[in-house]
């Protein structure tokens, strides 16, 4: 059962600009602040200046502050900040106290000299260790990055780095989608006497923004909260780091080891940035030369024992398909990870989207079946990596893991597991029964599973391979009876599957004429609508998939048995379909969105009250 | 030979061979079972793996571990199984085509990051089993099904690949020299690292002779050189032609004349660290200068795989955990009564 959680902070996001009073902070603020009016978002401002008007320079007494909350239901300037922009080392110091759980320190790595370090009194030159801050701290060089925009103005190096400010600008504009041309507009107005100075600022502005597009800067605004918690010791995690720490949970349930073969690629990359990390628990994380050596050096490593996986985004499982469907035939565990993000092609990097559910249920050349499995938040991203690892490892086949941009970067309190919580993950080994007659196609016949005989072990020497092989020999086989036989019992092996996975659970008025589904990382969103709809006498049930091929077993049935059936999710519609080619005479319903942005829970609310008041 | 418990029987399976009567990889194949029986690494901690083509289909005639997988990623595929299996002897079996066309990407990065495996590229310099296409290295004007006017592009030189991509390793032999293809896969297997192994074969039906001019017995003497490290570069039928440096290059003499002696002919060091020589050996290419088969070049420097595991070691020596639930609760937490 999924966690109640509350994801009623999401359509504001608060930013502190913090620099030394000289660093022009108020102006970025406020040239923020009013191009967000301006698309339509309410605002609250509060400027935190010093005391002094000129305090010494790169002091802490010298910092000046200008914190804005933007978004909508914005009533205050906001306790906290999603977003602290530190131009400086002061700033940072004086500021990151105001940031929230899960927000993004951009700090000037620039400013961070030794000589900086001193003025505002640090001990040591790290500056992040030393403060004991856990936050995500992006390094950025502003002030460089501002020089060399500048280098061919013929500017001095003062007016120069008097522009870092809106460097910085152009960086914040970029996260949070803000029109350049607005900001363009209101340096013109406010340099409408010093043209040269307003072309400088407009060159920066770009500059900074094209940086964060550039090096695909991205902030979650969204922290999705599980209430009532549970007595236990808690940790701040996000959904990528939820999905490595899932992966070697399995492979302490499993004992086999973990080895990851990945590609960098956004949104994705942390998770190998994670598992790099893990050495100490002696996890092998290689980064390989492509997408392609990505998968395949995992496929290796599974046909040589271990848990393997590999993690990537979109453009990536496109990548990794031919692969893919060699572990399908081969029947080796492989657990393939995608953070999913706005497509086609390159499409929006850093924005979440579900629009890769096609590919993974069928984007493979031949009869190819996977499992599919979605995670539905952040944390839920650690169970579902466990489950995938465990599905792949007892039924012997690649499982998708589908998360997205979303509750990947997103970040949640996390209750830590007792390793009592998660079952064994048992390896299906040949068994000593079957050594003599073993042949590596040999089966459970329950499950259809092959067995594992893991290469070191005397007398199980075999050979597997992209060819479609013999039922009974494992030989290399052409038979034409042969192969559907082998296609059928593959699509049987991941049909049976459904015996082994949870059903399907209604929240929310399961006596409703309506249900609202959805599936993956929407869950918060689609979860606190139901909520506000049965609050508001809407009455509704509400099922979230998981599971997604197979199907849970109840799942069919259970949506059978409602008038109405809505599917919500950010695509045009690729679940619905899926639904509907195995419930032919139900109308289902759709809600849809593919903005690169996470449903608002008013959308869905509104999208669910209008399907209800068709006539 | 050293001493042993195999013999070549042990490693060959029940399958029958189906490559094309006269076709080069049958010789190979011979030279494997035999150069596994003398190795003496037991059947069970084998593998061999391999992509697509003729070639590729090799590991169904091995009775060790074995992966026939897609085009082109067999390097891919082996560095994950070394990486994860390190105590396993790892051969992995591609031809021109999977090793340096589609595979040519992982090729190279195998070779660069010095993965511990054996890698063996049967060259004949056509695409065989999708019947007569031009190869990346078929020679340029080389007519063919999809060149019937003659290819305009030049071919690699795989020593040339494996020398730019800093390889450690490289050895040539010719698939019907069946003495000279045991001793380089031999050596491949014994060098901790990437060995690459190219084999001159022969495709029988597509195309058929095309490294005659340097394998034909009336010229092989000639045409090719046996490098040995230690040993001066003679070759000819009586041992009568030396190569020794001219200039920034070499040269073929015959001792005795022009003035050079036995004195002048080059002795082979293959482990020197320098690959400027063996580079230079590794191009010859039958016309002024023979062809070089033998070990070329071999020389030790750490591996993919022993690295990855020396670090794995470290970082648990210097602050390791034991469970993953130790890992967490030793960073930011808090507790909920």
């Amino acid at each position: 059962m999924l966690e109640k959680t509350n994801v009623k902070t999401l359509d504001k996001v608060v930013v502190r600009f913090s620099g030394d009073s000289g660093d022009g902070m108020q102006l970025a603020g406020n040239i923020f602040t009013n191009i967000s009016a301006g698309v339509g978002n309410q605002v609250s401002t509060f400027p935190d200046y010093p005391a002094e008007i000129r305090a010494p320079q790169g002091s802490l007494s010298g910092v000046s502050g200008f914190q804005v909350s933007v978004g909508s239901n914005v009533h205050t300037p906001g306790d906290q900040c999603d977003v602290l922009v530190a131009m400086n080392p002061a700033a940072l110091k004086q500021h990151y106290k105001f940031l929230k759980p899960g927000g993004v320190i951009l700090l000037d790595i620039d400013s961070c000299k030794e000589a900086d370090l001193k003025k505002a009194l640090y001990q040591t030159l790290d500056p992040v260790k030393e403060l004991g801050i856990t936050a995500q701290v992006v390094e950025v060089p502003i002030t460089s990055m501002t020089k060399a925009a500048l280098a061919d103005s013929g500017m001095d190096n003062r007016a120069i780095l008097k522009c870092r400010n809106i460097f910085a600008l152009g960086l914040v504009c970029w996260l949070f989608d803000r029109p350049l041309e607005a900001a363009d507009h209101m340096l013109h107005n406010k340099f409408a006497k010093k043209p040269a100075v307003y072309e400088a600022n407009a060159k920066v502005l770009h500059a900074g923004y094209n940086y964060g597009e550039n090096i695909h800067a991205s902030v979650s605004t969204y922290r999705i909260d599980t209430e009532d918690p549970r007595p236990g010791i808690y940790t701040d995690i996000n959904g990528n780091t939820a999905t490595a720490w899932g992966l070697i949970m399995a492979s302490e349930k499993s004992g086999r080891p973990l080895y990851l073969g990945s590609y960098p690629i956004t949104p994705a990359t942390d998770i190998l940035h994670e598992l790099a990390k893990r050495k100490d628990l002696g996890v092998k994380a290689c980064q390989m030369e492509d997408e392609i050596a990505g998968i395949c050096s995992a496929i290796g490593a599974s046909f040589a024992g271990d848990l393997a996986a590999t993690s990537t985004s979109g453009p990536g499982l496109a990548l990794k398909s031919e692969a893919i469907g060699l572990a399908v035939i081969a029947e080796l565990p492989l657990v393939v990870i995608d953070v999913q993000r706005g497509g086609p092609s390159t499409g929006l990097p850093t924005k979440t989207e579900q629009t890769d559910l096609m590919q993974a249920l069928y984007g493979r050349n031949g009869e190819s079946p996977v499992v599919v499995v979605a995670a539905a938040s952040p944390t839920d991203c650690f169970t579902m990596a466990f489950e995938a690892s465990r599905i792949a490892i007892e039924h012997m086949t690649p499982v998708i893991l589908l998360t997205d941009a979303f509750i990947g970067n997103g970040s949640s309190a996390w209750r830590i597991p007792e390793a009592s919580d998660y079952p064994e993950i048992k390896v299906k080994h040949v068994p000593d029964a079957l050594r003599e007659s073993w042949k590596p196609y040999l089966r459970d016949e329950e499950d259809l599973v092959r067995y594992w005989a893991i290469p070191g072990t005397p007398d199980l020497m075999h050979r597997l391979g992209g060819l479609e092989k013999d039922a009974k020999t494992s030989a290399i086989s052409t038979d034409p009876v042969n192969h559907e036989k082998m296609v059928l019992t593959r699509r049987e092996k991941v049909a049976r599957i459904a015996n082994d996975i949870p059903d399907v659970q209604v929240q929310g008025n399961k006596e409703a004429d309506t249900l609202l589904i959805g599936w993956g990382g929407t869950y918060g969103h689609l979860c606190t609508a139901a909520e506000e709809l049965n609050a508001a006498g809407r009455p509704i049930a509400f099922a979230h998939f998981r599971y997604i091929n197979p199907l849970p077993k109840n799942a069919l049935d259970l949506i059978r048995g409602y008038k109405r059936v809505i599917v919500a999710e950010l695509n045009t519609g690729m679940f619905a379909d899926y639904l509907q080619a195995k419930l032919p005479g139900v109308v289902i319903r759709r809600i849809n969105k593919i903005q690169g942005q996470p449903f608002l829970v008013k959308e869905v609310v509104d999208g669910v009250i209008n399907i209800m008041d068709e006539k | 030979m050293e001493e042993t418990t195999y013999t070549p029987a042990n490693f060959k399976s029940d399958q029958s061979v189906r490559w094309c009567p006269g076709c080069g990889d049958h010789a190979i194949l011979n030279s494997l079972h035999k150069a596994m029986a003398t190795l003496g690494v037991p059947p069970h901690m084998t593998a061999v793996i391999s992509g697509i083509g003729c070639s590729s289909r090799l590991p169904y005639y091995m009775n060790t571990y074995g992966f026939h997988t897609i085009h082109g990623r067999a390097a891919a595929i082996a560095t994950g199984f070394k990486v994860a299996n390190p105590e396993m002897t790892v051969w992995q079996i591609s031809g021109d085509g999977d090793g340096l066309a589609i595979g040519g990407n992982h090729f190279i990065h195998a070779v660069r990051r010095n993965i511990d495996i054996n890698m063996l590229l049967f060259n004949n310099k056509i695409y065989g089993l999708t019947k007569g296409q031009y190869s990346p290295t078929s020679d340029r004007g080389f007519v063919s099904k999809s060149s019937p006017y003659g290819t305009t592009e030049d071919p690699f030189i795989p020593a040339e690949l494996v020398f730019g991509a800093r390889g450690q390793f490289f050895a040539r032999s010719i698939d019907v020299e069946l003495a000279t293809t045991q001793e380089v896969l031999l050596a491949a297997a014994r060098h901790k690292g990437a060995s690459v192994v190219e084999i001159l074969q022969n495709c029988v039906i597509f195309n058929n002779g095309v490294h005659n001019p340097i394998t034909d017995k009336e010229v092989r003497a000639d045409k090719t050189i046996h490098l040995v490290s230690g040993e001066k570069m003679l070759f000819g039928k009586n041992k009568e032609y030396g190569i020794v440096q001219d200039g920034f290059g070499l040269k073929a003499v015959k001792v005795g004349e022009d003035g050079y002696t036995i004195d002048d002919v080059l002795v082979h060091d293959a482990h020197t660290k320098s690959n400027f020589l063996h580079q230079q050996l590794a191009m010859m290419d039958g016309n002024e200068l023979p062809v070089a088969v033998g070990v070329i070049r071999d020389v030790e420097t750490p591996t993919y795989n022993d690295s990855v595991d020396q670090q794995v070691a470290e970082v648990r020596a210097k602050k390791g955990f034991s469970t993953l639930r130790d890992m967490i609760l030793a960073g930011e937490t808090w507790e909920v009564k």
